[in-house]
């Protein structure tokens, strides 16, 4: 009797009790730990030995990264379904491995500007809830690119943009900071809340959150629930356009990131960047590709937009207003999103979607790099100019030659002119994504798009060869903003020498 | 002429394009020990001279080392992968059509160095403008040198910048808006382009220009082929310039610094025309044929408005600047090479090269003594130099004028000087134009072109009776005559002028039996 209670145990508890493939969920966990373990150790820590925090959560940061490398000797799965052993929960494959490099690694560096910042601002910022809430934000945002079911995804999703409502408005007493956390939560609240909506009519016409299942039988829904199907594939994918801050949907992006500390900006700039269209891919590619013909037009308008209005609110700029660096940086930032979206509008229309995918990761590798860098100087200049404004970038090559040179080779990145060969090989790989595709019109406003931002782009890298107005005071660079500078200025160096290394994303299958 | 071994001649060419930027890092740097020089400015524009020299001497070496006997044959060729996702290779190679203009470049940036070092344009420090005089000589070779469309692309952008800086920093009044009208309408030209680089690349699976010339088009339908010469070819057009796409070229070419000028008329024009000859006509013939007709008119009449431009300018009383004067003269004179690629013609294709090579030797050569002069008097506007009789150069500096004379014929196309032949092949191509093309239309276009040469006559003797003669006021000043380093870097353009128009062979036996293969099918 009881063996045979035995024998019926067995399998019952082996299907409920799965085995966890801990190695391959360890970068985002390792993340959240570290994030927990500083926001207990807060509590602890002396006031004046509060800069251990940060430098364990570079720490951290920096470990996870590590935790990648024995990910990349081949694909891995876990939590998958007890019957099928092809539906997962988490995959940790070639795309996920690239994404979380890149949100680790943005963060790290974001992390990097903010110990200076911290302790800049003179315990006007809560150290432990700020490195706690920065961490789970990028434990959320690594957690993202690996989730194949719509649920994993949401929590994913809502993980790391939580935190950083708070983080924006960090800020004790800043009107400003308070306001711009509050357009950031209303606005991506509901984003979210319609996103969900849709994925619950989604769930509704193929009753299966896994994407791969999706795929399959979202073909074949009842013709009742046509409507409901395609009601909910719209309104899931403007979910997540919201958090690529694709226009109509971007509003809250300049405001947004004059408010929050700068490093907290820098980190929305990309990693929030990186969230946003990880969603969208991982939706549009692998969950909803019979739906290509929606959705690829869809995708291409709103990239058309999204650049186009990105990039004329960049040259909109006055150079003397308050905090205008920032705020150029912000719109060229919905810009550069434009760019990012083009790869994935192609794949709707050409035969090999992953290769545009890989475009897209390409172009997002080197814009987390180019952009950080840009964010590492402008950090550097607001700790002698707290307005930040662009003519205080004027005649910083003689106060600072190498930081000014450094944010020059880094603007003609992000506007793709020699000598930041990376920037045009870049933007040569999305062009040729869409061209490929058919694309010829979504082309071209890009061209023009390219030309536009070369201008405001140049504009400042001129101002900072101009003489300086008044004595040259040569500023005192802290060792973590020197640390950020030379590790994207040496990634960038090295990728203009040697494209291939992020281009080769946009050749091979990343699934 | 003289046997240099292969792997020699690749380490050469390879030298020639990324020497320069070698030299452009290391300008930056502070001068080691034992090169310190009087003060740091001498050490790096000497340093400018050397590197310069270095690049000329390896040009020269190449153009020896070449095997003048199979000029159609790509020589000094390298390849190797760079970017396999994009499929780019560094790929490099010469021949006829391009050894010429290699020369060329190298020669007028180490005359252009030469002439700085003696006479630094004011502006920011000379440490800059020697390193941006560097990237820019090392992105005109890249041009002429690589075989890859996409870096050809890279090669046809690097020159933004540089170019920008040297106007915009070193120029003289309304510097700041004419350098970013030069480098908008030029980087909007080149995006469009890259377009149509992608689309040809893309749609016949390599950007080897080799391979596709070889292709001959075949691989390419001829709608596609016709879309990609549009934007292709919108993009070198602007850069050549063509009319109506030239408005930058007076507002840069007046504003930029001596050297400047003579950089970008003598060899960055030269890259939107080579740009025609290398990758339009071989690896797009089909589209080509549609729009030769077009690209033809539009030459003529830059022709016929370069010229009539030059005669409003040069007309008393009309304030004309003498660099912007020489500025719409260069777009008459584009107009010549377009006219002759249009043809399709070996006859034509041969002109064009030839005047290319010409309009830089001369057009350089000229802008070098408007600088001159107007370091002397101080102003480059007709009307002030000439006041009332003429400038009388010949009186006041008689060996400037009588240079100023000789580049003023030179560049009317005087039989016997350099800028005679291109023309007259370009009209003879025009006379009997490819099968395919229509020949009424480009009779008349030759005779509104051969009208455009009487026109340019005029004007150029217009300016010539202007500044040079006059009678000189007994009281008036002297100015200063030729000074020993402007002959040492006019000479070698003087020379090559008159060697070129009494020996045309030199240049044409290089690049005839290359245009034949080009048009033909494409290069071995």
């Amino acid at each position: 009797m009881s063996s045979l209670a035995q024998s019926l145990a067995q399998p019952l508890a082996e299907s409920v009790v799965q085995s966890v493939d801990w190695l391959a969920v360890a970068p985002p966990t390792v993340t959240a730990v570290v994030a927990l373990a500083v926001l207990v150790a807060d509590l602890f820590v002396e006031e004046r030995k509060k800069a251990v925090l940060g430098w364990t959560s570079v720490a951290g940061l920096a470990a996870a990264l590590l935790l990648l490398l024995p990910l990349l000797d081949g694909d891995r799965s876990t939590f998958c379904l007890t019957g099928d052993a092809d539906v997962c929960s988490y995959t940790a494959d070639r795309f996920t491995l690239v994404i979380q490099f890149l949100v680790l690694g943005g963060a790290l560096l974001a992390a990097l500007l903010s110990v200076t910042a911290l302790k800049d601002a003179n315990k006007e910022l809560p150290e432990g809830e700020f490195w706690f809430l920065l961490l789970s934000s990028a434990a959320g945002a690594a957690l993202l690119p690996a989730s194949r079911d719509l649920a994993t995804l949401i929590v994913a999703l809502e993980v790391a943009s939580l935190p950083a409502f708070a983080l924006v408005g960090l800020r004790h007493g800043d009107r400003k900071s308070s306001e711009a956390a509050l357009k950031f939560f209303l606005s991506s609240v509901t984003a979210t809340a319609v996103s969900l909506m849709g994925i619950s009519f989604v769930y509704a016409s193929t009753s299966t959150l896994y994407l791969t299942q999706i795929a399959d039988r979202i073909q074949h829904v009842d013709g009742q629930l046509q409507t409901l199907t395609q009601t909910g594939v719209v309104l899931t994918l403007i979910g997540f356009a919201f958090k690529t801050a694709a226009v109509p949907f971007h509003f809250w992006v300049p405001d947004t990131y004059v408010g929050a500390p700068l490093p907290v900006a820098a980190y929305l700039s990309v990693v929030g960047k990186a969230v946003g269209f990880t969603g969208l891919i991982l939706i549009t590619v692998i969950a909803l590709p019979s739906y290509a013909d929606v959705w690829g037009p869809a995708l291409a308008a709103l990239a058309a937009l999204t650049m186009t209005v990105g990039n004329v609110g960049a040259l909109r700029q006055q150079a003397t207003r308050a905090y205008s660096a920032v705020r150029l940086l912000a719109w060229s930032s919905v810009g550069q999103a434009g760019y990012l979206l083009v790869p994935i509008a192609a794949a709707a229309y050409s035969d090999d979607a992953e290769r545009s995918i890989g475009s897209t990761v390409a172009y997002a590798l080197m814009y987390a790099a180019v952009n950080l860098g840009a964010f590492a100087v402008a950090a550097l200049v607001g700790r002698t100019k707290p307005l930040n404004r662009i003519s205080d970038y004027r005649g910083l090559y003689a106060r600072n030659p190498l930081s000014a040179l450094i944010l020059a080779f880094f603007l003609l990145c992000l506007a793709g002119l020699p000598p930041g060969i990376i920037g045009l090989f870049a933007k040569v790989t999305v062009f040729s994504a869409a061209v490929d595709a058919g694309l010829g019109w979504l082309a071209v406003i890009m061209a023009v798009n390219v030309v536009i931002a070369l201008f405001y782009y140049l504009q400042w890298t001129t101002l900072l060869f101009r003489a300086p107005e008044g004595e040259a005071v040569s500023h005192i660079v802290p060792a973590p903003l020197t640390a950020a500078m030379a590790l994207t200025g040496v990634v960038g160096i090295a990728l203009s020498g040697a494209p291939q290394l992020i281009l080769r994303f946009a050749d091979t299958g990343l699934f | 002429m003289i046997d240099i071994n292969e792997s020699v001649m690749q380490f050469l060419l390879a030298f020639v394009v990324v020497g320069p930027l070698l030299g452009a890092a290391a300008a930056l740097l502070p001068a080691p020990p034992g090169l310190k020089g009087k003060s740091p400015e001498q050490a790096v524009l000497r340093h400018g001279v050397t590197v310069t020299g270095a690049v000329l001497v390896a040009a020269i070496v190449l153009a020896l080392g070449f095997d003048h006997d199979q000029p159609s044959k790509m020589q000094a060729s390298t390849d190797i992968s760079w970017i396999p996702a994009l499929d780019v290779r560094i790929h490099l190679g010469i021949d006829g059509i391009s050894l010429p203009l290699l020369v060329l470049t190298a020669l007028l940036t180490f005359l252009c160095a030469l002439y700085s070092y003696f006479k630094m344009p004011a502006g920011p420090t000379p440490k800059a403008f020697v390193a941006l005089l560097l990237v820019l000589e090392s992105g005109t070779l890249a041009t002429f040198a690589v075989l890859d469309l996409l870096l050809f692309f890279l090669a046809f952008e690097m020159v933004l910048i540089p170019m920008y800086f040297l106007i915009a920093r070193w120029g003289g009044e309304g510097r700041a808006a004419a350098a970013w009208k030069f480098i908008l309408y030029t980087l909007l030209g080149s995006v469009v382009m890259l377009l149509g680089l992608l689309l040809i690349g893309l749609k016949a699976g390599t950007f080897d220009m080799v391979a596709l010339a070889t292709d001959n088009g075949r691989s390419l339908t001829t709608s596609v082929q016709v879309i990609a010469v549009l934007a292709i070819g919108v993009g070198l057009a602007v850069k050549t310039p063509m009319w109506p796409l030239h408005s930058w070229l007076p507002d840069a070419h007046t504003a930029a610094p001596t050297v400047g000028s003579v950089l970008l008329a003598g060899v960055l024009l030269k890259m939107g025309t080579y740009g025609f000859v290398r990758i339009l006509l071989p690896i797009a013939p089909d589209g080509f044929v549609d729009f030769a007709p077009y690209l033809a008119a539009f030459a003529v009449v830059g022709i016929i408005y370069g010229s009539l431009a030059c005669l409003a300018l040069a007309k008393q009383g009309a304030k004309g600047d003498l660099k912007r004067l020489i500025a719409y003269s260069s777009v008459g004179h584009m107009g010549f090479v377009l006219l002759g690629i249009a043809t399709m013609t070996p006859t034509g294709v041969n002109g064009a090269l030839f005047a290319n090579i010409a309009h830089g030797l001369i057009t350089g050569l000229l802008f070098f003594l408007v600088g001159a002069l107007k370091d002397r008097t101080g102003t480059t506007d007709l009307d002030a130099l000439a006041e009332q009789t003429g400038a009388a150069l010949y009186g006041k500096a008689p060996r400037l004028g009588g240079l100023l004379a000789f580049a003023a014929v030179a560049s009317l196309g005087l039989p016997g000087l350099a800028g005679f032949w291109g023309e007259m092949l370009a009209l003879f191509g025009a006379f009997d134009p490819a099968a395919e093309l229509s020949r009424p239309a480009f009779l008349t276009f030759m005779a509104i072109g051969a009208f455009g040469t009487l026109l340019t006559a005029a004007y150029l003797l217009v300016v010539v009776r202007r500044v040079c003669m006059g009678a000189a006021p007994q009281d008036a000043p002297k100015l200063a005559d030729v000074q020993t380093y402007e002959f040492a870097a006019w000479t070698p353009l003087v020379a090559l002028t008159v060697v070129a128009g009494l020996w045309p062979k030199t240049l044409l036996g290089l690049t005839d039996p290359a245009v034949q293969q080009l048009l033909a099918g494409g290069t071995r």
